[in-house]
């Protein structure tokens, strides 16, 4: 489903060349549950927007079923996301002057649905993550927990076959994170792939396979469950 | 969800911020808008009241003094009649009406008077004043040379025939004190002469030297004055904007052998109205496009810096950045013809409200008006939208993240 060849990110800082992630190589069948982690700086969010078609590598290749996303147009890129791809993020990043109903509309707006599929889809997307009786409010009438289940709904709107997730529990207190994490398991065991950037040792254990990544390289990768992390190996 | 949705919507969230911008562009259209209206009514009374005097530009003989406007063709040097041809062959704009004039004096029981020849309907449109005859009246506008040709606007015509026949050769009109100094009524008999006229009409009081004039066919009195094809004076009614653009110093050109003159006072007034509500709107426009199109952009720049999360976000949801420049430019429209409609709206009140007691005259609301406003406020908006748009749609949406 996912795979990164070789794949190396450099900038330059004040002069300074940085290494954001070097040379990193894996390969994420359809339906895994990947859990990233590392300490800031690692190169965490980097390997998450790189395979969402959002930050071009300096070197290597990265693949979403079989195609180099690096060699599409932008504007191929940007169909890719919106077909296949769905983002989550810590802050949720929902629309502010948008009600939770048009928040999850976005996506379906975006590829071209009408306007009443819109409404059913977002309204039954809404219903599943128990926001039913919150269409109309804006984010900033909602908690945290209840407008990371708006971004998970709208994350869902267009049905992507890859979930990416950063850090989507980092803002969400223990029991709310459970919740939300309970959800990714949900979309998961539905066949959703999943590679989720996280910091909470609780919500990387709940994934199948996790991979740590240090100054840019990926240092180990193991099951999940048990938290072995495996040295620098063969990767899967 | 629409494009459309997304774009109010913001803006009634974000309207606080949008208000200076708003409100520099409503000003601005406001001003313009006003001015417009009440120069447009200022221009059209001053061209009622020349139009009220009459003629507003003379072409004289080389060799004549002009001691009194209204007595211009009494001074005994001619031109030829041929210069009306001209003129009128010329196409030069703003000559509204030319009117030839040839004058001889006439003892009638022994008092003098001055028998007139003129060529009549476009002496009749010359005078406004003598509307009260019921014969003739004139519409304002600026447009090309007429001499009063019946029924046919043909200028190659009247080069051929040189005469316009609508005052028959046995016919006067007699000004009204000669009609009370003689006792003389409408269809009275009055020989002038050696020939036999009959009054068409007695003129109402001008309290002019016309007052104590004589008229007849223009040819008529060539003929009996033995003078051969000539005249003493072309009154023209030139336009006032015309006049302002240098209409003298054309007709001058197109007749270098003869002295053309204007009514100074009246056109130079015109001239420094006209030029001061141009220059007033233009410095607006200015204004305008500058603190206007400055407070746009900056709102943009803001706007766009605000929103990068929400566009990175949009971006990776899967909008390209077609999309978000869009989105930002249908902002700037709906800010643009708000700005144009409201501009209008209020510089139309101020107008109306305002005009009679700055210039005087009656405005009334000028509908052609609100396309210019929202033209400018529409095109204002998009161009000093472009570039803030143009950076929003380039925006990195990497900066979503939390980290990179």
């Amino acid at each position: 489903m996912l795979r990164m060849e070789n794949v190396s990110k450099t900038y330059r800082h004040r002069g300074h060349l940085v290494k954001a992630l070097d040379g990193a190589t894996l390969h994420i069948p359809g339906g895994d549950f990947v859990s990233v982690v590392g300490p800031s700086g690692s190169g965490k969010s980097t390997l998450l927007l790189m395979l969402g078609g959002m930050l071009s590598p300096s070197a290597g290749r990265v693949l979403l079923e079989a195609s180099s996303v690096y060699d599409l147009s932008a504007g191929e890129r940007a169909k890719m996301r919106r077909e296949k791809v769905g983002f989550v993020f810590q802050t949720f990043n929902l629309v502010p002057y948008l009600s939770a109903l048009e928040n999850v509309q976005v996506p379906l707006f975006l590829a071209k649905v009408d306007e009443k599929a819109q409404k059913d889809r977002a309204t039954a997307l809404l219903e599943r993550v128990g926001l039913a009786d919150r269409l109309d409010h804006k984010p900033g009438e909602l908690s945290v927990g209840q407008q990371q289940r708006v971004a998970l709904a709208r994350m869902l709107a267009n049905d992507p076959a890859v979930i990416l997730a950063d850090e989507p529990t980092g803002n969400l207190d223990p029991e709310t994170s459970q919740q939300i994490i309970g959800f990714l398991e949900e979309f998961n065991a539905e066949g959703k792939t999943i590679v989720m950037v996280t910091h909470d040792p609780r919500a990387a254990k709940r994934a199948k396979r996790t991979l740590r990544l240090q100054n840019g390289a990926i240092t180990a990768q193991g099951a999940g469950e048990d938290g072995c992390w495996q040295p620098d190996s063969a990767v899967a | 969800m629409r494009l459309q949705t997304l774009v109010l919507r913001e803006i009634f969230e974000r309207k606080s911020q949008l208000l200076t911008s708003f409100v520099a562009i409503l000003l601005g259209i406001t001003v313009i808008v006003s001015i417009k209206n009440i120069s447009y009514y200022s221009e059209m009374a001053v061209a009622r009241e020349m139009d009220s005097l009459g003629a507003n530009v003379l072409v004289l003989p080389k060799s004549s003094t002009l001691q009194d406007y209204y007595a211009a063709d009494m001074h005994g040097e001619t031109i030829p009649e041929e210069y009306v041809t001209q003129l009128a062959m010329s196409d030069l704009q703003g000559l509204d009406n030319i009117s030839p004039k040839l004058s001889v004096p006439v003892e009638l029981s022994g008092k003098s008077f001055t028998l007139t020849g003129i060529l009549p309907k476009s002496e009749f449109q010359a005078k406004a004043a003598w509307g009260g005859a019921g014969i003739f009246s004139r519409p304002i506008g600026c447009g090309a040379a007429s001499v009063g040709m019946m029924g046919s606007d043909d200028k190659k015509t009247l080069a051929r025939k040189r005469v316009i026949q609508t005052l028959a050769d046995n016919e006067v009109l007699v000004g009204a004190d000669v009609a009370a100094k003689l006792n003389l009524k409408d269809d009275d008999k009055l020989d002038l002469l050696g020939k036999k006229f009959t009054i068409t009409a007695v003129l109402p009081q001008t309290g002019t030297v016309d007052d104590s004039r004589i008229f007849a066919h223009l040819h008529v009195v060539q003929d009996l004055a033995k003078k051969g094809p000539v005249i003493n004076a072309i009154e023209v009614i030139g336009c006032c904007q015309e006049i302002s653009k240098g209409l003298v110093a054309k007709v001058n050109h197109l007749l270098p052998d003869a002295k053309v003159v204007t009514i100074t006072q009246i056109a130079d007034a015109q001239i420094k109205i006209n030029h001061m509500m141009s220059n007033l709107s233009l410095m607006f426009l200015v204004i305008i496009i500058f603190v206007g199109g400055a407070s746009i952009a900056n709102y943009m720049y803001a706007n766009v810096f605000e929103r990068r999360r929400e566009i990175g976000t949009l971006m990776a949801l899967g909008a390209d950045s077609g999309l978000v420049l869009r989105i930002f430019l249908l902002k700037a429209l709906i800010l643009g013809v708000a700005g144009g409609i409201g501009g209008y709206v209020l510089g139309t009140i101020i107008a109306v409200t305002l005009g009679p007691k700055l210039a005087g005259v009656i405005v009334l609301p000028m509908p052609l008006l609100a396309l210019l406003a929202v033209g400018i406020s529409v095109v204002l908006a998009l161009v000093a939208s472009f570039f803030p748009a143009r950076r929003a749609a380039r925006l990195d949406p990497c900066a979503t993240f939390q980290e990179v």
